[in-house]
């Protein structure tokens, strides 16, 4: 059994604004074994961008954790001083950011932007070594030696996100955490990405979590799939399980969405619109759209139970 | 590919000093005015010149000028003249020519104009950088609400107001001229402190209002720049606040600041116009003021057409510039 | 990154809090408006009980002694030429103002015809209108004015004026304008709009206008403000309606008859101080419409 790299307990974000709070993310808690990979998908608006920042503790005001810890080898990164987390981002924890076109500095070369967070890491390198870690670094994410001297709008989008993952893994990170980073790519290099991912993961032996609204995408390269609604963790299983067996309704509701290349048929939607989370409902947030809701889930909030050895799920059917 | 963009903004520049001389040429034409002929009837009327020897003048005076061949030929020689930047005899100060004049106020104006700007665009540029910043001192903060006030009122008002206040209170710098009456221009170093304390007021003027200006509009970039991606991504990489504050706000935000600093400069000089004219300071403003006070046309479209022509430089060579700091633009056409 | 806030639906009717608690509450997030719009309520109140309670045609010269420093008769004193101050500020005030409302309406109504004409169809429009605007803004405006009000024979008329400061305030307005259009243009629902059948000028009026209202109000206050200190900058610097006791030509003869040097500061308070408050009030004014029209929902100052 793999040690815990990452464990996750209540975490709580809200934004504070003038028209009241808004519950981005909800007493959160998982755990991430080591070279596992994790998926968490959700709509839009279900708070999986708001954990992936709230790990990296990079919320802005009027966003604040309100409370929760994150355990990473054995320290609450949740108590470390600004520079101490700082020290963190990139090093232990690191983000590959969404597949937008913007997350590299436009006035600065790529060779630049990989060298300046190996300094500011406190690594002391000559020159002439940077120049060859890097060329390294952009080998093992296959893009050619060339790119380091190029400004990022010379470069197509698919290979602004494989720099970008050269550069989250430039520091030998323990944890991953790519926040939806194919979402503006195309099919195939969206593939492409995703592969180089695969293939620097297991080099490093590092552990990724996996943030998408594609279910279909997320599921093909995870081990374990969490489900987010309404800001809460609804369920975590194996991912064929939450596929075959899925334990919580609106996962079953979300399968069922699903268009399928082998059966026609007309699309399903899942009746009624997710809550605002600025005015949840009481109890389970999901109880007004859910087909199976008892009297018990309008008043009273399920939390994460254990459906089956290894799977959870946040609903009072389970019990 | 820089090359091409330059030469299409060097053209531009031609076409807009082309304009610029036409439109001198035709508009007091359009009016049916003659400068000549006005001029020499009001010093008819000072002096009490016999009325019959007049018509005789004036015609003298338009065949000197050249105003008696055809309209066209006139239009050529006047293009032909600018070309080689000759703008003619000054009506009003007969028979010094207006290049001379022009040539003498010149120094004072661009040293002015080039100091203050320079001033108060660094000073803005780095105050509005730092109050952007969470880091900086909170006293910072302060600083706010007089630099937009300030930004709001024009140059020649503050400068109004620090005469009365600085000058006519305290009497701790001269009010008026660009040295003292009765002074002899020359490289002493007398002279040269002389020249400087004259000019410390005007140049007080254009660099407290504009200042802030300069500082608001680079708080503006730098908001905008911290809400990117890349500013984003910069913290997610554990980057020193310093490093993404030069490298990462400031870098970024300093590209649209120097486009407003080019698109800027014609406002700037409208306002130090004024500033010259208040405080009699000897440059391009105040020739200027007294050229439009004694009808000189000749001088006027010297003036005009000198002022668009260094302008429409300065701009070109910010435009130069500008894909030196921003690579986007350097490989456009690639 | 938006992600995990859900932008602000609407309020349900009896949440919503008393409609003075929200008045003060708008007031603490856009001081600016408020304040811009006391300044300026400052003065139509000063112009408005000032044409009432003192005798405008004491305005023109020769109507008072010279010279008189402040008194319970002259409250702002006497100039040279035997204006009563008080009557040239309360006649004077109201053409300049108006000289910049013509002006920046002019101008604002012009641009942003030319505006939404450049930035809809695009092409070969677009590429003239902007050229043109692009141009006349490199040129300091001030100068060609200068080239125009000198190349007119007769002395002119507060109306003139206007006009010709018109003649360039389009060129700002135009631009601006110009490019909020062409960014709300790739917006959802211009395409939709189009999609669904709408001709050009129906999108223009129904769709886009109504957005661009705050944005359009605060160019216009803008264009005044500039167009004020435009015409000032004329009369300061002779240009101007000679016989008018327009604000700009108080100043001019404040300057010709060195009323600093002179010590008569009564002469120069008055005009300083009501064009202070004119280009405050204005300048507060277009920032708090500016922050209707684009709203920070974190403030950081």
């Amino acid at each position: 059994m793999k040690p815990d790299v990452l464990r996750v307990r209540g975490l709580q974000v809200y934004y504070h604004t003038p028209l009241g709070a808004v519950k981005a993310a909800e007493d959160i808690s998982f755990s991430l074994k080591a070279e596992e990979r994790l998926g968490l998908v959700g709509e839009s608006g279900s708070g999986k961008s708001t954990l992936a920042l709230a790990i990296l503790r990079m919320i802005k005001p009027p966003g604040r954790i309100e409370a929760g810890e994150v355990w990473l080898d054995g320290q609450n990164v949740m108590t470390l001083s600004e520079e101490e987390m700082r020290q963190v981002r990139l090093a232990r924890i690191a983000m590959i950011p969404q597949g937008s076109m913007n997350s590299l500095n436009p006035v600065m070369r790529i060779q630049a932007q990989i060298a300046d967070a190996l300094r500011d890491h406190g690594v002391r390198m000559t020159k002439r070594q940077v120049e060859e870690r890097v060329r390294d670094l952009l080998q093992s994410v296959g893009l050619k030696p060339e790119v380091a001297t190029m400004f990022p709008h010379e470069l197509s989008g698919g290979m602004k996100q494989r720099a970008c993952i050269a550069i989250a893994i430039s520091l030998r990170p323990k944890v991953i955490i790519a926040d939806e980073p194919t979402s503006a790519l195309d099919v195939v290099v969206q593939k492409q990405v995703m592969e180089t991912l695969a293939r620097v993961q297991r080099a490093l032996g590092a552990s990724v979590i996996l943030v998408g609204h594609d279910m279909g995408l997320v599921a093909q390269f995870v081990d374990r799939l969490g489900v987010m609604y309404a800001g809460k963790l609804v369920e975590v299983s194996p991912v064929r399980d939450v596929f075959t067996k899925p334990l919580h309704p609106y996962t079953t509701l979300l399968i069922a969405t699903l268009p399928s290349l082998e059966q026609k048929g007309t699309f399903a939607g899942i009746p009624g619109l997710p809550p605002l989370l600025r005015d949840l409902p009481p109890g389970c947030a999901f109880h007004p759209r859910c087909p199976y809701a008892v009297d018990r889930c309008r008043t009273e909030v399920p939390h994460l139970m254990e459906g089956r050895p290894d799977s959870w799920a946040a609903c009072h059917l389970l019990s | 590919m820089r090359a091409d963009y330059l030469a299409k903004r060097f053209g531009v520049f031609l076409l807009i000093l082309w304009l610029a001389a036409t439109l001198n040429f035709f508009l007091p034409r359009l009016s049916g005015m003659d400068p000549v002929r006005q001029k020499l009837l009001a010093q008819a009327q000072l002096g009490g010149y016999v009325q019959t020897g007049i018509e005789a003048m004036v015609k003298e005076y338009d065949h000197r000028f050249g105003l008696d061949k055809p309209l066209w030929r006139q239009y050529l020689t006047y293009l032909h003249d600018v070309a080689r930047l000759d703008f003619n005899y000054s009506i009003a100060n007969y028979p010094r020519r207006v290049n001379e004049i022009i040539a003498e106020a010149i120094p004072w104006t661009v040293s002015l104009l080039g100091i203050t700007t320079l001033l108060s665009f660094s000073i803005g540029t780095i105050l509005g950088a730092l109050l952007a910043w969470p880091r900086a001192p909170r006293w910072m903060r302060y600083l706010m609400p007089p630099l937009w006030a300030l930004h709001a009122i024009p140059f020649f008002l503050v400068g109004l107001i620090l005469m009365y206040l600085v000058s006519f209170q305290v009497r701790w710098f001269p009010m008026f001229g660009g040295y003292s009456a009765g002074a002899f221009p020359a490289l002493t170093l007398e002279f040269v402190g002389d020249v400087i304390a004259h000019s410390i007021l005007p140049a007080m003027s254009i660099v407290l209002a504009a200042t802030g200006g300069w500082a608001l509009a680079m708080r503006g970039m730098m908001v905008t720049t911290q809400g990117e991606d890349y500013v984003i991504f910069a913290e997610a990489k554990g980057l020193k606040s310093l490093t993404i504050f030069l490298r990462y706000c400031i870098r970024n935000a300093i590209l649209p600041q120097t486009t407003a600093l080019a698109l800027a400069l014609g406002q700037i000089f409208s306002g130090a116009v004024l500033v010259e004219v208040i405080f009699g300071y000897p440059g391009i403003g105040t020739v200027l003021f007294l050229a439009i006070r004694e009808n000189d046309h000749f001088l006027i479209q010297g003036i005009v057409f000198t002022v668009i022509l260094a302008l429409g430089l300065a701009t070109l060579i910010l435009d130069a510039i500008y894909p030196l700091l921003d690579p986007r633009i350097t490989y456009r056409r690639a | 990154m938006g992600e995990g806030t859900t932008p602000p639906g609407p309020i349900p009717e009896a949440a919503r809090p008393g409609k003075p608690a929200a008045a003060l509450r708008y007031v603490r997030r856009n001081p600016s408006l408020v304040v811009g719009i006391l300044l300026l309520l400052t003065l139509v109140l000063f112009v408005g009980i000032g044409h009432f309670v003192v005798d405008t045609s004491k305005s023109r010269p020769l109507s008072a002694p010279v010279l008189q420093p402040p008194s319970p008769e002259y409250p702002f004193g006497t100039d040279r030429q035997g204006r009563d101050l008080l009557a040239v500020m309360v006649a004077g005030t109201p053409l300049t103002l108006r000289i910049g409302f013509i002006a920046g309406l002019l101008g604002v109504g012009v641009g942003s015809i030319l505006a939404f004409v450049s930035a809809y169809y695009r092409g070969a429009v677009d590429t003239v209108i902007r050229g043109i605007a692009d141009i006349g803004l490199t040129v300091p405006g001030l100068l060609v004015l200068i080239i125009i009000a000198v190349s007119i024979k007769e002395g002119l008329t507060v109306d003139q004026m206007a006009i010709i400061v018109a003649s360039l305030a389009w060129l700002n307005p135009t631009r601006t304008i110009r490019a909020q259009v062409l960014s709300l243009r790739e917006r959802g629902y211009v395409e939709v709009a189009r999609l669904s059948g709408m001709s050009g000028p129906e999108i223009i009026v129904k769709e886009l206008m109504p957005n661009l209202l705050p944005y359009l109000a605060a160019t216009l206050v803008n264009a005044v403000s500039n167009a004020i200190l435009a015409s000032i900058g004329l009369e300061v610097l002779g240009l101007g309606p000679i016989e008018s006791p327009t604000l700009g030509m108080t100043l001019y003869w404040v300057n010709y008859n060195a009323a600093l040097i002179n010590g008569w500061w009564w002469w120069w308070t008055a005009p300083i101080v009501i064009i202070l408050i004119v280009f405050l009030g204005l300048f507060f004014l277009t920032v708090g419409l500016d922050e209707i029209a684009n709203p920070r929902l974190r403030r950081t100052v």
